[in-house]
């Protein structure tokens, strides 16, 4: 059952963000899923980044798709509206309810079978229109509510739980989405919440459509020995590309020079990452792409803040439409009126 | 009595001269400009006040293929496609033979006389008139595109002389249509004389049928359908609209798209950096990846609580279907375009059929049914399309709009287009921050009312408004469920939801004559011929009543109109019989009262195919 709600213990020392909001309010359902899952982490995660980002919940769409991944969004931010939709197609309801309302705020959440299957042309087209939301993958390998069959984003050769080998070539989304031109794509582990939070809260700033893959593995069918989304894999082959210098560092006057790279968000903000290798840059998008395809041959996960471009204009730039959303626009503005009507009918004269 | 027809009963009367009332038709190769000749002819004849309609037989091909383009003149405005033809115009060597023997004994063959006509070609019963339209072309005309197109012209030209237009609204139009190009508009002048003169010069002209200048439609336009659509779609309020480019619906995001470009763009009061002005668009216009997308981006817009629509045909139907149940059962508003083509499949793109009823009215797996307007003609696309986005925020459902590709893609007689300025938008029950000040807490599929919706809320208004809205098992609270007697009672409202909707859908038109104990029942596109086929019935002493349907579910009098007859003939443009069986399942009507009029060869119906399909069945 998706939505037992949560017994609300009154804490009085929870910290309170500038709407007066404590972490409380960003919640959402109980979960109903397998205890242990990856999934419950990231909502966790999100709830955490929109907490931070004091994010009026109000402002706040969730949108997602079918899977475990998609019942998510029952489980945060509660006092937000959200549609649960059909298999894939999660981000073409996205697209249209941003170009209703270009005010709020969109999370979606999908899975590799919800995006990298059924959804992948839908996930293609939502990259290159640069819709401004954060798009996360919830990412373990596998179906799990069908019981265990291989995902799309499973590694050659990684094994099912029954032992079956995987092969075929993985997509991966990541790579995916910079040579479909994304302009932020990110990749986060559900096991490591403290680097998952920055990347979210970058996401939830950025301009336009924010790709995030967060490897999450699925305790019942997907984190046995043989594959490569379990938690031992994953912890074991994991390496940052970039690293979340907290944003409170940038407002001190004497910001150490420590090789930290900062982006200006389109919000305004300020975001400021730390190359873990040296030289690694988040804005040069071929030697992204090349690092990547480096580490992946030599089987390591590379996860961080990968790229980002903050130049790119978003759907509504592109298609100059006003500041205020469309659906605000009074409907006395909408319609012509009687007499352009008989006007412009003398064509048909 | 006899009537005056080419397409019905044969005209009887072939020695004395006919006025305002004949039946031509143009062969002709699809890419040689054709098309812009047959719209200035019907122009000028809607412009001397006689109905008048143009139909476009085309192909899915860019250049090169046989196309036809039929003009039926009717004084009293039986417009609906003759298959008698008065005139042949035979522009295409491909088709000659075929085209020639098409037309009735004692008509006219127009053919390009440059070369000499086959003898096996000639018919004794038929006069050919020979104008020699390439030559004309080459000789005055230097290059070879413009050689093309004005041939069409000179053809033009001489049926101008031939049927008695009026040369001087011709020549008017074409300074309209090349207002910005001197030279086309010389080069289309030369052309239409040349051939008008080279008639006048060589043939007894007019012919014994001509037009004469009536006063029929000084309150009309000549317009399609698609383009009255997309005119509804603006003045209902539509600000986002989602599709992919098919045929034949493509013109109606086409003309949405000029509409919002020319009255949605609102000067910015400070200028550009290069010190123009600038605009910002009120629209978004979505063309998506496919159709999928296009519904799953209506359904998003109207979710957020924006009027939102897309435009499609049948392919696009079958893979809306899944997000049209998600948007039923969620209870989320859209408006569906279909402009209907010939299935299944890929079928034929570019002809007509009405083979989208059923798919339309039970879209989706599981148990659904939903809302559906039939227009019949531009008048009603504009009329139905501004109805749909209400009824679709009323009933909080999906809607489709059944048009086709005879209604969307031809020229049609109507009256103008009106608009009440007071109007004001049904939005439905939609509750705002100080409704959800008075109540101590919102349920999404609660606190139905008479008609069995429950209000909605909108996301980025209040929190108290919040919920989760699902594809999945739900209660009426909108929690998820998987009880029976939960899930049913959500069901179950949205069929009874469904049934309330019937009495504000456009009532059925029903026509009564006295002593009719046979109903006719049509729908959409049959209109024009089916009322020409009463009419002709009524002339031959079988009186008939007619209905026709404008909306899905039915209203309670079409169940009555089928129980005041002893048998009632379905008109129909679809094999299968489709709104035959949506009123025995709908109605409950006894099957074997119902018989069917199919015609389903995609071409637009004629009134002489509906006489027979009844006369036969009553003779048997």
């Amino acid at each position: 059952m998706a939505s037992i709600s949560k017994p609300l213990v009154p804490l009085l020392h929870l910290q309170q963000n500038e709407l007066g909001l404590t972490i409380r309010d960003y919640e959402g359902a109980m979960s109903t899923l397998c205890a242990g899952c990856g999934h419950d982490s990231i909502t966790a995660a999100i709830v955490r980044s929109v907490f931070e980002l004091a994010i009026p919940p109000h402002m706040i769409a969730k949108l997602s798709g079918i899977g475990c991944s998609s019942k998510t969004p029952a489980y945060f931010v509660r006092g937000a509206h959200g549609l649960n939709s059909a298999h894939g197609r999660m981000v073409t309801i996205a697209t249209g309810a941003n170009a209703a309302n270009r005010e709020l705020q969109y999370i979606g959440i999908s899975g590799d079978g919800d995006s990298l299957s059924i959804g992948l042309g839908h996930l293609a087209h939502a990259i290159r229109r640069n819709v401004r939301m954060l798009y996360v993958i919830e990412n373990n390998g596998v179906y799990g509510l069908t019981k265990g069959q291989i995902s799309a984003s499973a590694d050659i050769d990684s094994k099912s739980k029954r032992g079956e080998p995987n092969m075929l070539a993985p997509i991966d989304p990541v790579l995916m989405g910079l040579s479909l031109g994304a302009t932020f794509v990110a990749r986060g582990f559900s096991g490591d919440k403290e680097r998952l939070v920055p990347i979210l809260k970058a996401g939830l700033s950025h301009r336009g459509f924010a790709l995030i893959d967060v490897i999450s593995p699925c305790v019942q069918f997907n984190d046995h020995e043989g594959s490569t989304k379990s938690y031992q894999f994953t912890r074991q082959h994991e390496v940052w590309a970039t690293d979340f210098v907290p944003p409170h560092d940038e407002i001190l006057a004497n910001v150490p020079d420590d090789g930290a790279i900062s982006v200006t968000m389109h919000s305004g903000s300020v975001m400021r990452f730390r190359s873990v290798p040296e030289g690694y840059d988040p804005t040069d998008r071929l030697s992204v792409a090349s690092y990547l395809e480096e580490r992946h041959a030599k089987g390591e996960i590379v996860t961080g803040l990968l790229y980002t471009n903050e130049d790119v204009p978003d759907v509504h730039e592109l298609n100059m439409t006003p500041d205020e959303p469309l659906v605000s626009i009074l409907y006395d503005k909408l319609c012509p009126g009687s007499d352009e009507l008989a006007k412009l009918q003398e064509r048909y004269r | 009595m006899t009537r005056d027809t080419a397409g019905g009963i044969p005209a009887q009367h072939d020695l004395g001269i006919r006025f305002n009332d004949f039946a031509v038709k143009i062969a002709n190769v699809n890419g040689t400009g054709s098309a812009s000749a047959n719209t200035l002819l019907v122009r000028a004849i809607f412009r001397m006040g006689i109905p008048v309609s143009g139909t476009n037989l085309f192909p899915s091909n860019i250049q090169g293929l046989p196309t036809w383009y039929e003009i039926r003149v009717n004084k009293t405005g039986y417009t609906a496609r003759a298959i008698d033809y008065d005139v042949m115009v035979t522009m295409n060597a491909q088709t000659y033979a075929a085209d020639i023997s098409e037309v009735r004994k004692d008509g006219y063959v127009l053919y390009d006389s440059t070369w000499p006509l086959a003898p096996e070609l000639v018919r004794a019963d038929v006069h050919f008139l020979g104008v020699p339209l390439t030559k004309l072309s080459v000789d005055n005309f230097k290059e070879s595109r413009e050689r093309i197109l004005m041939k069409n012209i000179c053809c033009t030209g001489a049926l101008v002389a031939f049927l008695a237009i009026d040369l001087q609204i011709v020549s008017n139009l074409l300074d309209e249509t090349f207002q910005r190009n001197t030279q086309q508009r010389e080069f289309n002048q030369l052309a239409l004389r040349l051939g008008y003169e080279y008639a006048r010069k060589h043939f007894d002209c007019p012919l014994p049928f001509r037009l004469e200048t009536m006063d029929a439609t000084r309150d009309k336009i000549l317009i399609d359908g698609n383009t009255a659509t997309a005119l509804g779609c603006l003045y209902a309020g539509a600000t986002v609209a989602a599709w992919y480019p098919i045929t034949p619906s493509t013109s109606v995001m086409d003309n949405f798209t000029a509409l919002c470009q020319a009255y949605r763009r609102e000067p910015q009061p400070e200028p550009g950096p290069d010190g123009t002005v600038q605009y910002r668009n009120n629209f978004l216009i979505l063309q998506a990846e496919d159709e999928l997308a296009a519904i799953g981006m209506v359904l998003g817009a109207n979710w957020i609580g924006a009027r939102a629509f897309t435009s499609t045909s049948g392919p696009g139907i079958s893979l809306m279907s899944e997000l049209l149940g998600l948007a039923y059962y969620t209870e989320i508003p859209a408006v569906v375009i279909d402009v209907q083509r010939t299935g299944p499949s890929t079928g034929m793109p570019t002809r007509t059929q009405q083979g989208d009823i059923l798919a339309c009215a039970y879209a989706s797996h599981g148990d659904t049914k939903h809302l559906l307007l039939f227009p019949a003609n531009p008048a009603e696309c504009f009329e139905f399309a501004v109805k749909a986005f209400d009824l679709a925020e009323h009933f909080q459902t999906p809607v489709i709009m059944l048009s086709d590709l005879d209604i969307g893609m031809n020229d049609w007689v109507v009256p103008a287009l009106t608009w009440d300025d007071s109007f004001v938008p049904d939005r439905g029950r939609v509750l705002g921050a100080a409704d959800l000040d008075a109540i101590t807490r919102f349920y999404r599929y609660a606190d139905a009312d008479g008609e069995f919706v429950t209000p909605r809320t909108l996301p980025g208004v209040d929190s108290r408004g919040a919920y989760l809205a699902r594809g999945s098992g739900h209660d009426h609270h909108g929690a998820y469920t998987e009880v029976p007697d939960q899930y049913q009672e959500v069901v179950d409202r949205l069929a009874l939801k469904h049934a309330a909707a019937a009495e504000h859908m456009p009532a059925p038109i029903v026509e009564r004559r006295d002593g009719a104990t046979i109903g006719v029942v049509s729908v959409g596109s049959c209109d024009l011929a089916v009322r020409e086929a009463v009419a002709l019935l009524g002339d031959a002493g079988i009186a008939v009543d007619f209905i026709r349907i404008r909306g899905f579910p039915f209203a309670s009098n079409v169940r009555e109109f089928l129980d005041d007859h002893d048998v009632c003939f379905v008109v129909e443009q679809n094999r299968d019989a489709q709104l035959r069986s949506l009123l025995v399942i709908e109605t409950g009507v006894a099957q074997h009262k119902l018989r069917s009029v199919l015609v389903y060869g995609g071409f637009p119906l004629s009134a002489k195919q509906v006489v027979e399909g009844i006369t036969g069945q009553l003779e048997n």
